[in-house]
């Protein structure tokens, strides 16, 4: 630091912002880590599972000391109609081992544990403080202004999430259009521990994973989510917001429908709802990413439209820390060359394209198209429900083969068989 | 179980409320001229807005902070940005 200059201003105590200054604090850089929130956390919602091995690679054995909620071993994908259900249960002891595949977290307490690490490296806190704009000389960034407050910095770090009102200002990123978001809304039902094992048949902190596809969304693209946690369970939906707008159905009463389905109903039952939220999910991917740095400037985690759903997971956090892995080799490269332009900080972009973050975003570019075909919503779980039942009900007539029921819930479906041979192709490049 | 109202979920949740300060300020002329689907009022999962006398209101206390509505309305319609540093809502779960 010079005079009253910091090296670098990192903007929200996300996952992303919390990683960035804790990584560049630990390299002595001199990092303030600026959060809007009275505390770290307070703004911040997830679904959320936090798939944890990037975050082991920093911070190893992060489980044992963070507030997480339990280690995911099992996922299972539900179809629902409008009264049944359809699950692919998948349980694993590997992934109740350590390094966990997977955790369930509560990032009002996560991210708050995530910025005390970042304090103890170095980073100077500051919270309850909206960054109102950014300074700059000519086109370079040179630092924040808070109310009457300014503060000076070689880099900025925007973090400040999907949102992202300084790409904007910044003019990194146009105003975002409804195709390339979703919201996603949530309520967190406390239930008692013994009561989450029993019903979810866990043992200690294992932990489940529910991805709902079907009538959940009534038609609309995007699906449920219902996470347990150690005394609550995360329940919610992601709904594209395009589509959304086009059908015209408030999406509260959505989540009501959702959530009084009679197999949703037996999972949440007896719980005592303590807290609503919602949250934009930057889901275009590739399609939405602004550019990412300029003279002065990085953008990193949802800032950047980092985050992925495939209908089998929704993926954010672990991609926000790849990013500020990226970001913080970036600006340490940068820091020792005494060079923060746009040409020496595109390292970032260049260290991204290697990392996980890019190749993930890449394969999975395909899935927010795929998950607008309706057939999905309506006609496939409708489908397969008619097919188990088929398989089940014994009515002392004779009894019809496999081939016969399927054949025959095909033709009583609004559907051909270069529908699901489409669909299974599509669906197996998309995600 | 008993579903709750939006009211009622929102009374649930803790906010630090700025009293005097909106962080939302909708201006109808825009919304008259540019808007017909009106997406505010079933987009938003906080219900904040509703329509009294032909106008859109926005009851800015219970705003999630989502930021649904700035992406799903006109540009210009509404002037929203973050309440200021400390206000607005707090998650204690998130």
């Amino acid at each position: 630091m010079s005079g009253d200059k910091l090296d670098v201003i990192v903007v929200g105590a996300g996952v992303a912002g919390c990683t960035a200054a804790l990584l560049l604090a630990r390299q002595g850089l001199e990092v303030a880590l600026i959060e809007r929130g009275p505390f770290p956390g307070s703004k911040n919602l997830s679904g959320g599972i936090l798939y944890g091995q990037v975050l082991h690679q920093i911070i190893p054995d992060f489980w044992d000391q963070a507030p997480i909620e339990r280690w995911i071993n099992n996922h299972i994908v539900t179809f629902l109609t409008d009264t049944d259900s359809i699950s692919l249960d998948y349980k694993t002891p590997s992934f109740s081992q350590p390094p966990y595949n997977a955790v369930s977290v509560l990032r009002s307490r996560f991210d708050r544990w995530l910025a005390e690490q970042a304090e103890t490296a170095g980073a100077i806190l500051i919270p309850g403080i909206k960054v109102d704009r950014l300074l700059r000389k000519e086109n370079r960034i040179i630092g924040i202004a808070a109310g009457q407050e300014e503060m000076f910095a070689d880099v900025i770090i925007a973090a400040d999430g999907a949102n992202s009102f300084l790409a904007q200002e910044a003019g990194l990123r146009q105003r975002i259009p409804e195709e390339h978001v979703a919201i996603g809304i949530k309520e967190v039902i406390a239930l008692p521990r013994e009561v989450i094992e029993s019903r979810f048949r866990l043992e200690g902190n294992e932990g489940s994973a529910y991805s709902i596809v079907g009538s959940a969304t009534q038609g609309i693209a995007g699906g449920g989510f219902l996470y347990t946690n150690r005394e609550s369970i995360s329940i919610g939906l992601v709904i594209q917001l395009a589509d959304l707008i086009e059908h015209r159905i408030k999406i509260n009463d959505i989540f009501d429908q959702f959530l009084s389905h009679p197999w949703i109903a037996s999972l949440i039952k007896g719980g005592k709802v303590v807290e609503y939220g919602a949250h934009l999910v930057p889901e275009a991917g590739l399609r939405m990413m602004p550019r990412l740095w300029m003279d002065g400037m990085l953008v990193i985690g949802d800032a950047a439209g980092l985050t992925i759903n495939n209908g089998f997971w929704v993926r954010g956090m672990d991609l926000a820390i790849g990013s500020a892995i990226a970001a913080s080799e970036a600006v340490i490269r940068s820091y020792q060359n005494k060079d923060f332009s746009a040409e020496s900080l595109a390292f970032y972009g260049q260290k991204l394209e290697k990392s996980f973050v890019m190749a993930d975003l890449r394969t999975f570019s395909r899935a927010p198209h795929f998950m607008q075909n309706e057939r999905l919503y309506t006609v496939y779980p409708q489908m397969l429900s008619e097919i188990l039942h088929q398989i089940y009900q014994q009515d002392a007539h004779p009894h019809p083969p496999l081939s016969r029921i399927a054949l025959e819930a095909v033709r009583h479906n609004p559907l051909s068989l270069w529908d699901v041979l489409k669909d299974l192709w599509n669906g197996g490049r998309a995600l | 179980m008993n579903r709750l109202s939006v009211n009622e979920r929102l009374a649930l949740n803790k906010y630090e409320l700025d009293d005097g300060h909106p962080h939302i300020v909708v201006n109808n002329e825009v919304c008259e001229a540019e808007c017909k689907i009106r997406a505010c009022l079933f987009v938003c999962p906080a219900n904040v807005y509703s329509e009294q006398d032909g106008k859109i209101v926005a009851d800015w206390a219970g705003c999630l902070e989502c930021g649904t509505c700035t992406v799903a309305c006109p540009p210009q319609a509404l002037h929203w940005e973050y309440p200021r540093g400390g206000f607005g809502i707090l998650y204690r779960h998130g």
